[in-house]
This record gives C-alpha cells, structure tokens and sequence, in this order.
C-alpha cells in the first residue's frame, strides 16, 4: 500500500482511473487512447497546481514522505567506491548517521548523512534518525579525517532532530553538536551541505555548518518542529499548520532569508514522485559546489566561512 | 567596600521575630529554610541552610566578575525587530523591554577583573527566557570577535531556554555564528571561560556555553539538551532525580568543575590569570 498524503488524494484518483483505462485498453483491446490523453494531461496539470501552492505544513509533510530518497540512496547513485566507517572510538557506532569515502566524479571525498529506516525494523535501528551525542561525534571523526587528508566533506541532512532522551543527555548530546560546530568552523577542507529532507534544528545544524548550503525545493529547516512550536506556544500541537507558516521554514524561506545558497528544484510532485530525477537534480549541483569550492585553496576557506555566519541575523539598530 | 555589599538597602534594625513584617521573609524552595530577606541577598541568594543557589540578576554576575566601575557596555545599539513577521513577538519584546531594561538577553561589555582585562557577556534570562534570537546571536559574536582581535579573555554567563522560536531559523543559525568566533578563540589561543547557570538548555548549551576552554557549572544549575518536558514526553516516565543538574554533567564530565556563587570571581581571575601565563 502506497502512502498518500493528503492533499495528494486527487492526484491518487486520476492515476487509478487512467489505470483502469490502460488495463481496458490491454484486456479487451479498446481504444480508448483519445479518453487517457486528456486524462494524462489533467493529471500533470493538477500535479503542478498541487505542489506550486504547497502550505508550509504541506511541504513539510513532503520532507517527511518515507518515500523520498534518503542518503544511502544518493550515496549509491551519486558516488562510486563508498567505503562506510562506522563508530566514535568512543562508545558505540550510531547508525542514525551514516558516512565515509567515496568517490564523487573520480574525486575522493568524505560524505556523511543522517539516515532514516525505510520499514519500522529499519527505523528502530536508525531511530528515525535522529543522532545520539555519539554519532555526532563519529561524524566529527570522519570530518577531521578528510581535512587531514585534503578531501572535501559533503553533508547530506535529513533528521527531525538530535534525539532527546536520557542516554543522549547523559553522554552529552549539547557538548556533542556544540564540540561539531566549533571545529567544522575551522575544517581546512571545502563543506558542503546539502538539506534533503528535514533540517530538524541543532540536530540538524550539527552536520550543517559549511562553505555552502544547498537545499531541496521541498526541504525545510527549522528552529523548532511545528507540533512542537504549536504546543509552546498556543498549547495545542494541532495549530502546527499556524506554526509552520510563522516559521519561515521553507527552502524559498530560507533562501530569501540568505541563509542558504540554492535551491535545487524537485520535480512536480515532490522528491518521492520521481526519486532518481531528484537525486541525479541534487548530483548536478553538488558537483558543481564541490568543484567550485575545491578550486579555493584550503587555508583561504576559513575565513570566508565566518564571514557568511556573522552575516547570518536581521535586527535593528537604534 | 566589597563588591557583594555594593548598592544594597541598608540593613532593617533588628527586631524581634514576630514583628519583622511577612514579606521581609524568604523562604528556600529547595529545603524550606526561612530567613531574613537581607540574609539571602547578602549571601548572593544562595541558601545559608542547603546552598542551593537561586536565579539572581544579571548585575550581580557583573558586579561580581568586575573590578567596581570598570564595566563599560558595548553593542547596545541592537534591538531586535521582528525580522519574520511572527505573530506576537513585537508584543513579547516590548514587554521584554519594560520587564528587563534595552540590554536584550544578554548584557555584553568590557571591564577589568583584578586589573587584568576581559570581555563579560551575562545572559539575562527575564528577556524572554534568554532566548537566543539574532541580536543576541550578533552581541555574542562581537564580543568574541572584540576578544580574537584585543587577545583579551572571554567570560560568558549563559541562562537560557535555548534558540528564540519567534526568529525561526535566523536563531538557530545564531548557534553557528557564535561558534564560528568562539572558534577562532581557540585558534588565536585566546581564553575563554563559560559559566553555566540555571537553566542553559537547547541552543545556547549546543553552542557556545559548552565551547569554553574551562565549562563551570553554578550547584543545582538545569543543564542540557533536550528540555526536561520534552524527555520524559520522549521516554514516556519520569526523569531520575537530579538528572541534569550541574553536579550530574560534573559526574558525566560535561564540565570541568561546580563552583558556588561566592568562589566564582576567585576562580575565574585565577584560571584566566594561569591561561596566561601568569
Ligand atoms: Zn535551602
């Protein structure tokens, strides 16, 4: 049984009448050609209509779709060679996050994600993806790894955030992503990150801090999930669509914001309805990033890296 | 005159105890001790009986960190605005204001400290929870950028909830931004100590107030991740008891040591003093 979001219902009955027209058409030899046409038609058109007036709420519940490309996907069609290394040498391996070499373009590179579980079996393993303090902290290890060996990092972020449990507080999960984004700061190797699903606050931000942000059209990136900005605020989670909309927490929202770099367009029906135009869309621009970044020597990155977050901020000046 | 006798109301005329009026009394929430209101002022609102350490305002951490008049106050001139257009947030701030005076959720400047140089940023948090939201984000980052650029240490007093909401992802970027300078710190060797009180949770404990070169945690400070309610929301039971408290992260080794109110001017002038060679 496929997943339907909701506002997705219309686009779900079209496909199951052209359906049933193509199975008349192969079954019992009609021709009913001239009636599938205009209904293909209908479909694309509503298609667009749909996804070109997505609420905020709506986009986010796009970047939850659990059919969209998660990070092991691009990794195997993006890059050649992934060699994964797993644990923090310090506690345990955590396999909400994922990284290691690979090869981008010929290229050896370091690539680490947050992954998701695709089944419930999966999704307990990889606790929905959210990181406990020691899979930020293997993240760190590979990062200084590759700047040690001239590798460029690319980051690929898809979590509803750092998991907050007992453990993970107990081992530190505020030092964790504080420690990450103290040293990515000054990393003598190209960052680039990309936010592929959902930029799930600090946990998110964790893997995020680079020379370049890019982010998916349907993606978002927020201080604070919906629900739980509803329930702080106005006490009830259902006003998550009011919360979503104040947030700003849209890939356009964020780009006029200037705090992302490009917006990579997904196809008309979301990243989940066409996966490998999406991951192949996200290839073209990370390429693109990591060769333009590359060409910088790597002492000169530093400086301009703190340059583009001291810029990060809008306030008045009396 | 001390510093902690500094600008207090002269000492009531001691009477007897039933005819001091009711709201000259205070009571610990801790253990239930009940004093003079003086006595816990005078103590820094820490308890005479338990020690438990109460939230106390962000003039105290200055006048307790800074050589007496020696604090001159920078980056003033920022206020926030309401840069998302979040519905009741221009209200919020401007009760703020009323509430806790122009400085925002933290309070930044320079001063001396035993003669010797630094920069002190106390977070305040009756500025809303002393969320970090771009302007507190922006006077942070100043502060540390001031430091790299003067090689003077770096003193911050965090308090605070976390990210502010109501600037969206401009807050959480703000973790990035404060540690990017916090990192350039650490490369140009230049000192900096983080004080942790009650609570520093969420953004600010994710970002610089776990940076410090030395963390110091104020006894029985909230300290973490995640909010309590939003743990045991997670977990579904109830949280251990004293978990997340200041001596829990000493025990885990999240910071270097639990310093109460009365030893923190001493330990940090000593420490800054030693991290420079002194
Ligand atoms: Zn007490």
């Amino acid at each position: 049984m496929a997943f339907v979001l909701d506002f997705e219902k219309p686009l779900v009955e079209l496909e199951r009448q052209i359906g049933h027209l193509r199975r008349l058409t192969r079954e019992r030899d009609l021709e009913v050609d001239s009636e599938i046409g205009p209904l293909e038609k209908k479909l694309d058109d509503l298609r667009r209509e749909i996804y070109e007036e997505l609420t905020p709420m709506q986009r986010v519940q796009v970047a939850r779709h659990p059919r969209r490309p998660y990070i092991l996907d691009y990794v195997a069609a993006l890059f050649t060679d992934f060699i994964e290394l797993k644990g923090d040498r310090l506690f345990r391996d955590d396999p909400a996050i994922v990284g290691g070499w690979a090869r981008l373009e010929g290229r050896p590179v370091m690539v680490i994600g947050h992954q998701k579980g695709r089944d419930t079996k999966e999704n307990l393993r990889r606790n929905f993806g959210m990181p406990h303090p020691e899979g930020y902290r293997k993240a760190l290890r590979l990062m200084e790894m590759a700047a040690r060996f001239n590798a460029p990092i690319i980051t690929l972020i898809d979590t509803p955030g750092a998991y907050p449990g007992l453990g993970a507080e107990e081992r530190g999960q505020a030092a964790a992503i504080a420690r990450n984004l103290e040293v990515m700061a000054g990393l003598e190797t190209p960052i680039l990150a990309a936010v592929v699903g959902e930029g799930g606050s600090g946990g998110a931000l964790a893997l995020g801090l680079a020379d370049r942000v890019i982010m998916l059209s349907n993606a978002v990136y927020s201080v604070i999930s919906p629900e739980g900005c509803a329930a702080i605020l106005w006490n009830d989670a259902s006003q998550k669509e009011r919360a979503a909309e104040a947030l700003k927490l849209t890939a356009p929202d964020l780009l006029e914001l200037g705090l992302v770099d490009e917006v990579i367009p997904e196809p008309p029906g979301g990243a989940h309805s066409d996966p490998e135009r999406t991951i192949a869309a996200l290839g073209e621009a990370v390429r693109r990033h990591v060769e333009e970044l590359a060409k910088i020597g790597s002492k000169r990155l530093i400086k301009p890296r703190a340059k583009k977050y001291m810029e990060m901020g809008r306030f008045a000046e009396r | 005159m001390p510093w902690f006798r500094k600008d207090r109301k002269p000492r009531r005329p001691s009477r007897e105890k039933l005819e001091i009026p009711a709201d000259a009394w205070e009571k610990c929430p801790e253990c239930g001790h009940v004093d003079i209101r003086d006595k816990f002022e005078q103590a820094l609102e820490v308890c005479p009986e338990c020690g438990h350490h109460r939230r106390v305002a962000v003039q105290v951490y200055i006048d307790m960190l800074t050589d007496e008049g020696s604090f001159s106050e920078l980056y003033n001139e920022l206020q926030s605005s309401n840069p998302l257009g979040f519905e009741g947030y221009t209200d919020k701030l401007a009760r703020a204001l009323r509430k806790a005076g122009s400085h925002e959720a933290v309070i930044t400047g320079s001063a001396t400290l035993e003669g010797d140089e630094l920069n002190l940023g106390v977070m305040d948090f009756a500025f809303m929870g002393g969320s970090m939201g771009s302007v507190v984000g922006e006077k942070i980052a100043r502060l540390a950028r001031r430091s790299v650029e003067e090689r003077v240490p770096l003193v911050m007093v965090s308090r605070s909830g976390g990210a502010r909401m109501q600037e969206g992802v401009l807050s959480l970027m703000q973790l990035a931004k404060t540690s990017v300078m916090i990192s350039a710190l650490k490369r140009e060797r230049v000192p900096y100590i983080s004080v942790l009180t009650d609570p520093t949770t969420g953004g600010v404990s994710a970002s610089f107030a776990m940076q410090g070169d030395v963390n110091i945690a104020e006894p029985n400070a909230v300290i973490g991740f995640a909010g309590p309610r939003v743990i045991k929301q997670t977990i579904g039971q109830d949280l251990p008891k004293g978990f997340q408290t200041a001596e829990f992260l000493l025990e885990k080794g999240m910071v270097d040591m639990v310093v109460p109110r009365v030893q923190l001017r001493a330990t940090i002038s000593n420490l800054l003093k030693m991290m420079q060679g002194r």
